[in-house]
């Protein structure tokens, strides 16, 4: 049983059909990589996956549940995270609140507890530093936790990103071009991070153009071009497809 | 109401809904420029209206006079941006909202100071003798009123599309990178957007004032409306505020005639609002679709 | 003994500042600026909620005097014509004002930006309308006169003194509470969202239902005040709830600094200062004020707040430094 399916699904946006008919299925333990060249329709996938927006036809399956219709907050409780293309990390917030506002979901102390301080409010407030610390530990961030985000490089704000959605405890994680300006000690260092979370459980859908990132890290490859599937499969396998090659015409793989 | 009672409704309707549509015309002219709110649109009607009284009790010819007022006006318009929006372009829209809102505030008080607490007129530019259609009358000056502001409406398309400078500021409105790499200057491009937006609302004021006499509190709530007006219309598209200004106008008018109670006139300015909140809860681009829609 | 000077420490900003506040009235015995200060109190009490609702998560209001309107005609009218006791009157009228915050919260706060502002707007200006057009409950421009003073255990608060202690204790508590949300899982989504919606609800926060929660939670702030000041002038009329007052109240927070609470403290206290200095120009006085408000918005973008960061960077531009220091924040008058 597949943790996710994504089944025939299409996204039309007025007359541009950003995605027609794609299926594929990601599996517990999995780390699998969307690839394709600019405009295939990946981040528009994600967006439909986590909630963003809603699918014109077909359906997503996460679990037992239909991921159509449900709104980014209610997916991310059913276990879907997510990290942004273009980095949205509180920048005038501490690295360690960003992170605390991932906790939002395991925890429930209202506005009354918050106002008047109550005992809910106050141990909830110790869980949610320390499940935060936890989430920072994992991306290897716990030194740079009361530094402001906005200041700091780009590679660690991709890890912030990262250790937020991580707070969420979420089952599946979407990466979106979390590799994007890195060099290749940090690249190598992202994909030692991306592994060992794969290993303490969460299932990995990344979006990346950094093939060798890509064939390093992946389990499953799915090439996505003018919104449909051409070709699925291990990435060396992907890395030799006639169709994939002619989508990325010039590219290097 | 009789079929005639109805035509008086629509005529007193599209004579405000005139008004409206220039004050959002005025106000869209400068959001497409500096996707500025202005506060202060009203009170170029207002100060269009007054300076033409001045000119004229100075003894100016009533042509001379309320060309000169949109001529000063326009000047004012001007040096408003100079003062008061040049600084802020790049601020929130917080920070805006009051400063516009500041500058109406001033410029209110002023103009109470050097006018008076007194509404004033303008006489008539053709006579007030009503002419009769049915049974229902119109005022010569509302059919200026109508005319100029079509006068108005056209000369601003063919400006915006046969002219250079009106294709530059479309340009710019569109999107003012690249218009500026292209050789275009976004601030004479401003300049020019305000001091055309302040004249064609003082144009409004000018016409309006022998209609319904002019006073220093007039610009406040029209000034309100107008946005209504430009939101109804589609915020950034000029066309949609002409719409959207006689439409308000002729639905004030007909509520107004509609509403059996007592005292229905006070509840004349609601409407304005209600139909603000309609179309921004149900259709915020607004009837015919304004610029690019806010999004997160 | 530590962990007593410990927290005295760390809250020595709060504790200061309510010493201070309930102080005062033992330093005057002029009438006219006790009232002064008591209203202060009340202006103070609204500006609190419109700041959570514009500083902390990032939402625009310029129709806040509805909701202060509904708070003193709700008193005025339950105390007047159906003598209900005051207390219970202020309650049902703050119930009532939230009541219509969550109405008219879920779809305007759909709206961003310009769009909300002016949403916000046509709403304060419809309540303004129906103030003055429905006579026959509220009497429109004539108003409500003969609203009873507020009284508990024989202690009259129509004195002055009193009203002052009552005031300012309650408005200090609503300054306690609200301090207290800023570092809570409530008050970090609320920035979050005004920061990313989107980044917030992929993290699980309900956005939508954090906005018109706390839309309705400054509507309450914004009642409790209009119930408090009617009480003490017993006199109200729809000339107090206008878009003027509402963007009064929205540049109160904006020049006291967005985003932090004690923005609103300094916000209220310069603008119910300022119009007692401008008085004397009288006629010339909104004008005064209208330029004052281009000044400061131009000037001082971040607020009053901002001050002692705006002085820093000019201290380090001075000595010299060169190149841009870290982390200047831009101006926070954003949506």
């Amino acid at each position: 049983m597949p943790l996710l399916r994504v089944e025939s699904v299409s996204k039309r946006f007025g007359g541009l059909e950003a995605l027609k008919d794609v299926s594929f299925a990601l599996y517990e333990g999995q780390v699998k990589a969307l690839i394709g060249p600019n405009g295939a329709g990946k981040t528009t996938l994600f967006n439909l996956i986590s909630g963003v927006d809603t699918p014109s036809a077909g359906h997503i399956h996460f679990k037992d549940h239909d991921l159509g219709g449900l709104t980014p907050h209610q997916a991310c409780g059913l276990g879907v995270g997510r990290t942004f293309q273009h980095s949205k990390v509180f920048d005038d917030m501490s690295v360690l609140d960003n992170v605390k506002v991932g906790r939002y979901g395991r925890s429930g102390a209202g506005l009354f507890s918050a106002f008047f301080t109550l005992p809910r409010h106050r141990r909830e407030e110790r869980d949610i530093t320390q499940g935060s610390y936890e989430a920072l530990r994992r991306v290897g961030l716990t030194d740079r936790a009361g530094e402001l985000a906005g200041n700091l490089p780009v590679g660690d704000r991709h890890l912030l990103e990262i250790a937020r959605s991580l707070a969420t405890e979420p089952t599946v994680l979407l990466l979106d071009e979390p590799a994007a300006g890195l060099n290749n000690d940090e690249t190598d260092q992202l994909a030692e991070i991306v592994r060992r979370i794969r290993d303490e459980g969460v299932t990995i859908l990344l979006v990346e153009h950094d093939m060798g990132f890509v064939m390093n890290i992946s389990d499953e490859v799915v090439v996505l071009d003018y919104g449909q599937r051409i070709a699925e499969g291990p990435p060396l396998m992907i890395q030799d497809d006639p169709e994939v090659i002619k989508a990325y015409l010039g590219e290097d793989l | 109401m009789t079929f005639d009672q109805f035509l008086q409704y629509i005529f007193s309707g599209i004579t405000t809904g005139s008004i409206y549509a220039l004050t959002a015309l005025g106000f869209t002219l400068i959001y497409n420029a500096t996707d500025i709110i202005n506060f202060a649109q009203g009170e170029f009607v207002m100060l269009g209206g007054l300076t033409a009284i001045s000119l004229y009790e100075a003894g100016a010819p009533l042509a001379v006079a309320c060309l000169g007022a949109v001529a000063i006006v326009g000047v004012a318009g001007i040096v408003f941006q100079q003062l008061a929006i040049r600084p802020l372009l790049k601020a929130g829209i917080l920070a805006q909202i009051i400063v516009t809102v500041g500058a109406s505030l001033a410029i209110r008080t002023a103009a109470m100071i050097i006018w008076g607490r007194e509404s004033r007129p303008l006489p008539p530019f053709t006579g007030d003798t009503p002419i009769k259609v049915g049974e229902a009358t119109i005022l010569p000056q509302t059919l200026w009123v109508l005319a100029v502001t079509l006068v108005i409406v056209v000369a601003l398309q063919l400006f915006y599309r046969r002219t250079l400078t009106g294709k530059a500021v479309r340009a710019c409105s569109v999107n003012s990178g690249a218009a500026r790499l292209m050789g275009v200057s976004y601030s004479w491009v401003v300049l020019l957007s305000f001091g055309m937006s302040a004249a064609i609302s003082a144009a409004g004021g000018v016409m309006i004032t022998p209609v319904s006499f002019m006073g220093y509190g007039y610009g406040a709530m029209l000034g309100l409306k107008g946005f209504a007006a430009a939101i109804l219309g589609g915020l950034g598209n000029p066309a949609g505020a002409v719409v959207g200004g006689l439409s308000l106008g002729v639905l004030e008018a007909l509520t107004i005639g509609a509403l059996p109670i007592e005292g229905a006139s006070g509840y004349k300015d609601a409407v304005a609002f209600l139909i603000l909140l309609l179309i921004l809860f149900a259709k915020p681009q607004g009837l015919f679709g304004g610029r690019a829609v806010e999004k997160v | 003994m530590a962990a007593v000077l410990s927290f005295l420490k760390r809250h020595s900003a709060f504790i200061g500042f309510a010493v201070v506040a309930m102080a005062a009235p033992l330093f005057t015995q002029n009438i006219y600026y006790l009232s002064v200060l008591a209203f202060m109190g009340t202006r103070f009490m609204i500006v609190l909620g419109l700041n959570l609702l514009m500083g902390q998560a990032g939402q625009i209001s310029l129709g806040h005097a509805a909701f202060a309107g509904i708070g003193a005609y709700g008193s005025a009218i339950l105390t007047t014509r159906w003598e209900v006791n005051p207390w219970a009157a202020m309650a049902l009228s703050a119930l009532l004002a939230a009541t219509v915050a969550g109405v008219i919260g879920v779809p305007t706060l759909k709206l961003k930006g310009h769009y909300l502002a002016m949403g916000t707007l046509g709403f304060g200006e419809i309540v303004y309308i129906l103030l003055v057009q429905f006579k026959w409950l509220t009497n429109g421009t004539d108003g409500i006169s003969g609203i009873p003073s507020l009284s508990l255990a024989g202690i009259d608060f129509g004195k002055p003194q009193a009203f002052h202690w009552l005031v300012w204790g309650v408005a200090l508590i609503m300054l306690r509470i609200s301090l207290n949300l800023v570092d809570s899982r409530v008050g970090r989504s609320l920035k979050a969202l005004h920061r990313s919606e989107a980044a917030s609800m992929s993290l699980g926060v309900n956005t939508a239902y954090r906005k018109v929660q706390v839309l309705m939670v400054s509507a309450v702030f914004a009642s409790i005040a209009g119930s408090f000041y009617v009480h003490y002038v017993h006199f109200v009329s729809p000339s107090s709830y206008t878009l003027t007052f509402s963007v009064i109240l929205a540049t109160t927070v904006v020049i006291g600094g967005l985003g932090r609470v004690w923005g609103a403290v300094w916000g209220s206290i310069l603008m119910m200062v300022l119009p007692e200095f401008l008085r004397q120009y009288q006629d010339y006085t909104n004008l005064v004020f209208g330029v004052m408000l281009i000044l400061i918005m131009i000037f001082l973008p971040g607020g009053i707040v901002s001050i002692g960061g705006a002085a820093d960077a000019l201290r380090r531009r001075i000595g010299g430094a060169s190149g841009r220091s870290g982390g200047d924040a831009a101006p926070e008058g954003g949506s």
